[in-house]
């Protein structure tokens, strides 16, 4: 630094300001300035993600009404759905379950989705500024957060109207979506740095999205699932975490511990190994989008 | 060709060492399926490595103006890349003191489908300005674009000529210390040519640094002290911009009166 403070000399202005840029090999950049730039452009991020979300309906008739009729749909796509297969309803707190779980799902898994196209189809975002690129899968996040909360609403009508039970056990809701968006931020950074290597890769996320959806417990309780296939469901990180929010809201207990501890233990694993394959990566993406 | 090395004393905005960008892209030149099939069954990969910019070195000194001149190709835009901290360099180092505003090729670079003003207010904060500051702009920056109702409209109703404009306006209101151009000056009709001129006048004479690629060989005359001409990715001439230029034009064929003087 002592040719670059001789450089700036008698401008004090600049002592703030000094960029260097050296070539790397796959690694991380000083993680301090990397987080503060970061920080730095949270306005920026959410500026971001609610002109998108605006923009995103701005030709439909129906508007932002969008963000409530959608998931209402499918919800009732997928309640119909079940009462075909069944031969029958299973009653209105199954339509409870059902709308809960779906929601929470999409949150991750929209999440995932648009973070995979988040780097590349920020094409020119990324080739006309510099900035920490942690903002784009963020974004995704940010958005997809934004798209739950009306279903909130949605959720709290159909709660309400099949009578389930209001008391301080659904506070458990709060840190349990908190998690599932936490964990969704990982897995978006994956796919996002995933794509730029394997472009191929958003080609199969829908179908790995959907078979995702028909194996987590919310099309069925997690009781239904039969004793052999028990395995499969304690692999899906989707089961603790929509377990313990069927426990929370559904049933109105205090969630198991194990189920809590999975949740938790899913959500930090996949933010950190998520940041850091994310950040390790990121200065290579201009050059290969 | 004439190498021209800023004595080691004097005070640099912009110190580019052996500079190499070089990007890889997997594309194939006709992609088919069996092709495909056959690479797979290989376990081969398709990887193509261009080398846009090569060992390029040079200091640009406080308050100077530089141009960067070239044929289409020539790896100019890479470079102006390189010193934004865009590009990271493959072999190399970019050194750049203060804060740095770009006006890049592809405009302000932001969504086609969110109007003029957000796109203004996102590009201020995706620069690092406060919401405050950007806010603080954003008066000078639509006054000096005259978009007028446009502002409020999605950028992919505007004609190029009004993109032009608007990204011309962001780059100039954010009050860097060191503005790198492309090309930005070859939009937009001749009143507000000529009015992008006498503001690029103004900012040369407020000692900011400037690094300006363009191909209207009059601007780079008249606005840069040296300027460099880029051939294939390497620095073919470095030195006052008069004498780059008339060896540039030579390369060329061009005589002085042609169509570069026109493109301002």
């Amino acid at each position: 630094m002592s040719a670059v403070a001789e450089a700036g000399r008698g401008r004090d202005d600049f002592s703030g300001e000094y960029h260097v840029y050296e070539p790397h090999r796959v690694g991380l950049p000083p993680l301090g300035p990397y987080f503060r730039a970061l920080w730095a452009r949270r306005q920026f991020l959410f500026e971001l993600a609610r002109t998108n979300l605006r923009a995103q309906h701005f030709n439909t008739t129906l508007g932002q009404l969008w963000l409530i009729l959608n998931p209402v749909m499918l919800g009732i796509v997928y309640f119909t759905l079940v009462y075909i297969i069944r031969s029958g309803g299973r009653g209105s707190i199954f339509l409870a379950h059902l709308m809960l779980s779906l929601f929470a799902f999409r949150l991750v898994s929209t999440a995932v989705g648009s973070g995979a196209r988040s780097v590349v189809g920020g094409g020119r975002l990324i080739l006309n500024t510099a900035f920490p690129r942690l903002i784009l899968p963020l974004d995704s996040v940010l958005e997809s957060f934004m798209r739950f909360l009306p279903t909130v609403g949605v959720y709290a009508i159909v709660h309400v109207i099949v009578g389930l039970p209001i008391g301080p056990s659904l506070l458990w809701a709060v840190p349990i979506i908190a998690l599932m968006t936490t964990f969704g931020a990982g897995a978006a950074m994956f796919t996002a740095t995933a794509q730029v290597y394997f472009r191929d890769l958003t080609n199969f996320l829908p179908y790995f999205t959907r078979i995702w959806l028909y194996t987590s417990p919310i099309l069925f309780y997690a009781e239904d699932v039969p004793d052999k296939l028990r395995p499969i469901l304690y692999c899906n990180p989707m089961y603790p975490m929509l377990g313990s929010l069927n426990y929370a809201v559904i049933e109105g207990r205090t969630p198991p511990a194990g189920l809590l501890l999975a949740s938790f233990a899913w959500a930090m694993a996949t933010i950190v190994a998520g940041t850091l394959f994310f950040i390790s990566r990121e200065r290579e993406f201009a050059i290969r989008i | 060709m004439l190498e021209r090395q800023a004595p080691e004393t004097e005070p640099w905005t912009i110190r580019v060492q052996d500079l190499s960008v070089t990007y890889r892209t997997a594309i194939e030149k006709k992609p088919t399926l069996k092709k495909t099939l056959v690479r797979l069954g290989r376990r081969q990969r398709i990887i193509r490595e261009i080398q846009a910019v090569r060992d390029v070195s040079f200091q640009v000194p406080h308050g100077h103006v530089l141009g960067v001149v070239g044929v289409n190709g020539a790896g100019k835009s890479t470079l102006l890349r390189a010193m934004a901290g865009i590009l990271p360099p493959t072999e190399g180092k970019v050194e750049v003191l203060g804060r740095v505003s770009t006006l890049l090729a592809l405009g302000v670079g932001f969504k086609n489908d969110l109007t003029g003003r957000e796109n203004v207010v996102l590009g201020g904060l995706a620069a690092g300005l406060t919401r405050d500051e950007v806010a603080a702009k954003y008066e000078e920056i639509t006054e000096f674009a005259e978009l007028g109702d446009f502002m409020d409209m999605p950028m992919r109703t505007y004609s190029s000529g009004m993109y032009g404009r608007l990204a011309f306006s962001v780059a100039i209101s954010m009050d860097p210390d060191i503005l790198l151009i492309d090309e930005a000056l070859s939009t937009g009709d001749a009143r507000f040519k000529e009015k992008s001129f006498e503001k690029m006048r103004e900012l040369c004479a407020e000692a900011r640094t400037i690094v300006l690629v363009s191909h209207g060989l009059r601007s780079i005359r008249e606005l840069c002290d040296e300027a460099i001409w880029m051939h294939e990715g390497r620095i073919a001439m470095h030195d006052q911009s008069g004498a780059v230029i008339d060896a540039y034009r030579d390369f060329l064929h061009l005589s002085e009166s042609e169509a570069a003087n026109e493109d301002v």
